[in-house]
């Protein structure tokens, strides 16, 4: 068996508390799918027949109502763990090693690509990575998000990413809340890879190939708590240290935790003849100094960047809508789902979206929006640019633009909401206007 | 003159005998037509009748018998015997009253023949639809029609016989058996090279393969990558990586219920090999590892237990690579220093693992020389071997092979590695070698070849067109000053980019072969396959 699909499915969406304070973020429609089911469907699509899911009991439990989760023709192996454990990725890893026997492919429950895996997949065979990660071009989001006054300035902490020179070797990984006075790049590094390139705008994709080593590593070093934020840092960073450090008994940890990972290959009795293979091939990654392939070091992190094609992590608002508009057309599936009921006289535009069970009356117009499963939208309504999801109900006369509208909420007759964000199970009033209460959060 | 007299007279005699025989055979000759036309427009009518495979048979009955009436070799039906001993001198009313009695007798003959010509042809057609190569014509004549005339060939390998479609389906056919993807080619082929593969480095073969492989071990998959990529290059290298890849496998092979492990390992194996193939063309060296590899799978006794029965084969493995890889270089390194004196002004070319253990060798013994790097576009393997070289300490000039000519007289010896010698004493190399050598031999400089007896191949092969490698054509496009002039060279229709691997040097252009048997001529090299395969 060569790799083992993890995927994390307990992360709770802190940064977009309005929708997931009902719903967890795993379960958040998209495009009328539940989020975890868009990472699952692309593993499942590369060839992956099992997938560990790692994830709290709530969503274990609305996981086997959803009809769409039926659909993933893998075999989920559900490992629930407590959802206020303050557990972090890693941790997470650590708890399900007895299961792990082989290479592990983690992926984030936010993620939504149609990259080819293959890329990140090769990179780790090909050179026998530690670590291979995917990343891609951040986007900007433009779109006004409801809920929020004015443009949202990126207080998002910014990630400093070093590659060499052909883009694809992981030199310096670091984000600028570690970095307190600038950033500072170590010798060894320049005198191995003199060119580097130092990339700001990427998004993590969250998506790892990792050693079976590392896990293992994991499991003796239990301070090591989120894998993005600590442990790929702690690989990047160890790939050029020195083996032979001062006798310090903090060193002496380090290093024996830098054998575990650099001295256990597959099969360790044959690293002499992987040895020979190397020494007797006259290919070298970089050249112009006088060092062998990889400059002889053991630990290689590896990174395969996109900058063309759809990589979203939906964990905030203004993603979590443009996901709703753009995850539809990685899919040819139909717009409008068969078992809608839908009056002759209603305006639908091609790039909407309608779920099952659903009714719309006569005289509306739907622009630019999903709508979901069983909603209700009754005459004379005007939809456009919003996402409403399941089980709501629109009166007539409704106007809605740029609004993210929750499950079950009900919409008054002839109420008027701009860029609004209505929460789960809310009623608004008839004639309620959003005028009154300027791109507002309603809950 | 007398004599020429009487042979004359003799000749005569000897003519107006023959005219009368040949007369009479005309005759028979003619009646013989006659019949034989009355016979097969009977048998035209009976064909209208039967299947077209009928009308094949009877076509070939025809020609056969009008072959024995026709030209001089023919089969020997009853009329050719009779023409044969005609020009003999035969008694006149002999020679008619088997004409006479020919008469009935040779309706008995037409039959012999009809039956023997039907007979042949039921063979022919059997063997066409066993649907072998060639048939094997017992009765090959230049006359007969080229679709009967398929001479008995050796099966061309499928590598290089890309441009033929059937071929191309056979080997379809065979992947999908052995649920492995078909590589496609790519960009345009220059015209003479097209019956060869050329495959995209960016198009690599496991977009195609779904990501935890299931079909090919996990080591096959991540050699046959390193392969594409060059991560793995040079032929002692690759039979490392594949040995080492195999013995990955047989760690984790479990013989299945009712199987034999010496029967089905090999079975198993077949589609890694189509896989790795895919990847990239085997070389020699790996063909002949694989060969013994099948052999020694193949030699284990069925008592054996399978985990004795596995060790046995990785112990092999370990065997095969020390003896034949390690131990060969150090023995052509202790033959080769003896050719190497103080003062000696050595050439290489490109990275050849064997030429660089050699100098590093000779280096340590404390011999007195320097090397002169040759190196060429596009792989640039010459800098690696430059940094091997200098890393040790011996003084080095790197130079392009356009300059070769230019340092030539400088040197003192030129030092070739190889990936195959063929077995009429071809030295098959990196494409450059055969250009090094032909200069050496212009300016009398001595051409040493170093090459192990595993890749002794028994392939022959005179030119580098018929069976080379060629690599993507993209990677002979160059970026300079920001400028990539061949960067759209596909839209050109009348330009194509030809990157060749490997060529063959002649035996003429190389005074000397190093192996770990010793040091032998060119032309030995057939010797040495005839002893090896004695021994096995």
């Amino acid at each position: 068996m060569e790799l083992q699909a993890v995927l994390m499915a307990a992360g709770g969406g802190s940064r977009m508390p309005d929708l997931t304070y009902n719903t967890p973020k795993p379960m958040l429609p998209v495009g009328n799918k539940p989020l975890m089911w868009y990472p699952l469907n692309l593993l499942e699509r590369v060839g992956f027949e099992e997938v560990i899911v790692i994830t709290t009991k709530e969503v274990h439990k609305m996981m086997s109502t959803d009809p769409k989760m039926k659909d993933v023709k893998m075999k989920l192996d559900v490992v629930c763990i407590q959802e206020d454990g303050d557990m972090g990725t890693a941790d997470a890893l650590r708890h399900i090693q007895q299961k792990i026997k082989t290479d592990v492919l983690v992926v984030s429950c936010d993620l939504i690509t149609d990259v080819a895996l293959h890329e990140v997949v090769d990179l780790f065979r090909a050179h026998n990575a530690t670590l291979a990660m995917l990343m891609s071009k951040a986007h900007e989001f433009t779109d006004t998000v409801p809920g929020q006054k004015g443009k949202k300035k990126t207080a998002e902490q910014r990630d400093f990413v070093g590659v060499d020179q052909s883009g694809k070797r992981l030199l310096f990984m670091a984000n600028e809340a570690d970095l307190e006075d600038g950033l500072s790049i170590r010798k060894s590094i320049m005198r191995k890879h003199p060119r580097m390139h130092i990339k700001t705008g990427l998004e993590d994709a969250h998506l790892y190939c990792l050693k079976k080593a590392v896990v293992d590593f994991l499991a003796d070093n239990k301070s090591i708590s989120s894998i993005r934020g600590e442990l790929v840092p702690y690989l990047v960073r160890k790939q050029f240290s020195k083996t032979t450090n001062s006798p310090k008994i903090k060193d002496d940890a380090e290093d024996q935790n830098q054998k575990t990972i650099d001295g256990s290959t597959n099969h360790g009795q044959d690293e002499p003849l992987l040895q020979l293979a190397q020494e007797r091939s006259c290919w070298n990654d970089h050249r112009g100094d006088m060092s062998e392939a990889y400059h002889g070091g053991k630990l290689r992190c590896y990174v395969h960047i996109i900058d063309q094609g759809l990589c979203y992590r939906v964990n905030t608002l203004a993603a979590y809508i443009e996901a709703n508009r753009l995850a539809p057309k990685l899919f040819e599936e139909p717009a409008v789902h068969p078992s809608a009921v839908i009056s002759e006289r209603c305006q639908m535009g091609s790039d909407s979206i309608i779920g099952a069970l659903c009714q719309v009356a006569d005289k509306t117009s739907i622009k630019r929006s999903t709508i979901g499963n069983s909603t209700t939208v009754k005459e004379k309504v005007k939809v456009t640019n919003s996402i409403i999801m399941h089980g709501v109900t629109i009166e007539e006369g409704c106007n809605i633009q740029g609004c993210v509208i929750c499950s079950n909420a009900v919409i008054g007759r002839g109420a008027d909401l701009k860029y609004c964000l209505v929460g789960s199970g809310q009623q608004i009033e008839p004639e309620e206007s959003s005028a009154t209460r300027l791109s507002s959060l309603i809950e | 003159m007398a004599d020429s007299g009487v042979t004359d007279g003799l000749c005569d005699t000897d003519d107006i005998e023959r005219s009368k025989t040949e007369g009479k055979e005309l005759t028979k000759e003619e009646k013989q037509r006659l019949r034989k036309e009355k016979k097969h427009q009977k048998k035209i009518k009976e064909k209208k009748d039967d299947a077209a495979s009928h009308e094949d048979e009877k076509k070939k009955k025809k020609k056969k018998e009008e072959k024995p009436v026709g030209a001089a070799s023919q089969p020997p039906t009853q009329p050719s015997q009779k023409v044969a001993p005609a020009p003999a001198p035969v008694p006149v009313p002999a020679s008619e009253t088997p004409a006479l009695a020919d008469k009935p007798a040779k309706s008995k003959a037409d039959l012999k023949a009809e039956r023997r010509a039907r007979q042949e042809s039921e063979r022919a057609s059997k063997q066409g639809k066993k649907g072998d190569v060639g048939q094997p014509v017992p009765t090959s004549k230049p006359k007969a029609p080229p679709s009967e005339l398929q001479p008995v060939v050796k099966r061309l390998p499928e590598h290089v016989q890309v441009d033929n479609p059937d071929v191309l389906k056979k080997l379809a056919k065979k992947l999908e058996r052995q649920q492995i993807p078909l590589r496609s080619d790519y960009g345009y082929k220059v015209s003479l090279f097209s019956h060869l593969h050329q495959y995209s480095r960016k198009a690599p073969l496991t977009q195609q393969l779904g990501i935890p492989s299931t079909v090919i071990h996990p080591a096959i998959v991540r050699l046959g990558l390193q392969y594409s990529q060059g991560i793995v290059a040079g032929s002692n290298a690759r039979s490392v990586a594949l040995l080492h890849a195999f013995k990955q496998v047989i760690r984790d092979y479990t013989t299945p219920p009712n199987e034999e492990l010496s029967r089905d390992l090999v079975n198993k194996l077949k589609p890694y090999i189509s896989f790795l193939n895919q990847c990239r063309p085997l070389s020699a060296s790996m063909g002949n590892a694989i060969k013994y590899i099948k052999k020694e799978i193949s030699n284990i006794p069925s008592q054996c237990k399978e985990e004795e029965a596995k060790s046995k084969l990785l112990s092999c493995i370990e065997c095969y690579i020390n003896e034949k890889i390690i131990l060969a270089a150090k023995a052509i390194a202790k033959y080769s220093i003896e050719k190497i004196s103080d003062g000696d002004v050595i050439l290489v070319y490109g990275c050849s693992s064997l030429v660089n253990h050699i100098l590093c060798e000779a280096f340590e013994k404390k011999r007195k020389f320097r090397v002169i790097v040759v190196d060429s576009r596009p792989r640039l393997e010459g800098r690696e071997a430059l940094r091997r070289l200098v890393q040790r300490g011996i003084s080095c000039t790197y130079v392009l092979i356009s300059a070769v000519s230019y340092i030539l007289p400088e040197v003192s010896k030129v030092f070739l590695g190889a990936h195959a010698l063929l077995a009429n004493g071809y030295v098959m190399s990196r494409v450059g070698t055969s250009q090094i050598a032909l200069v050496a031999k212009a300016f009398n400089v001595p051409v040493l070849v170093c090459c192990e007896t595993y890749k002794f191949c028994e392939r022959v092969q005179t030119d580098s067109f018929v069976s080379n490698e060629l690599d993507d054509p993209d990677e002979l496009i160059v970026t300079r000053k920001g400028k990539t002039q061949l960067e759209h060279w596909q839209e050109v229709p009348s330009l194509g980019l030809l990157n060749l691997v490997y060529d063959v040097t002649p035996p003429d252009f190389v005074d000397l072969v190093i192996t770990d048997l010793g040091m032998i001529p060119c032309t030995s090299v057939p010797v040495v396959l005839r002893v090896k395969n004695v021994d096995q």
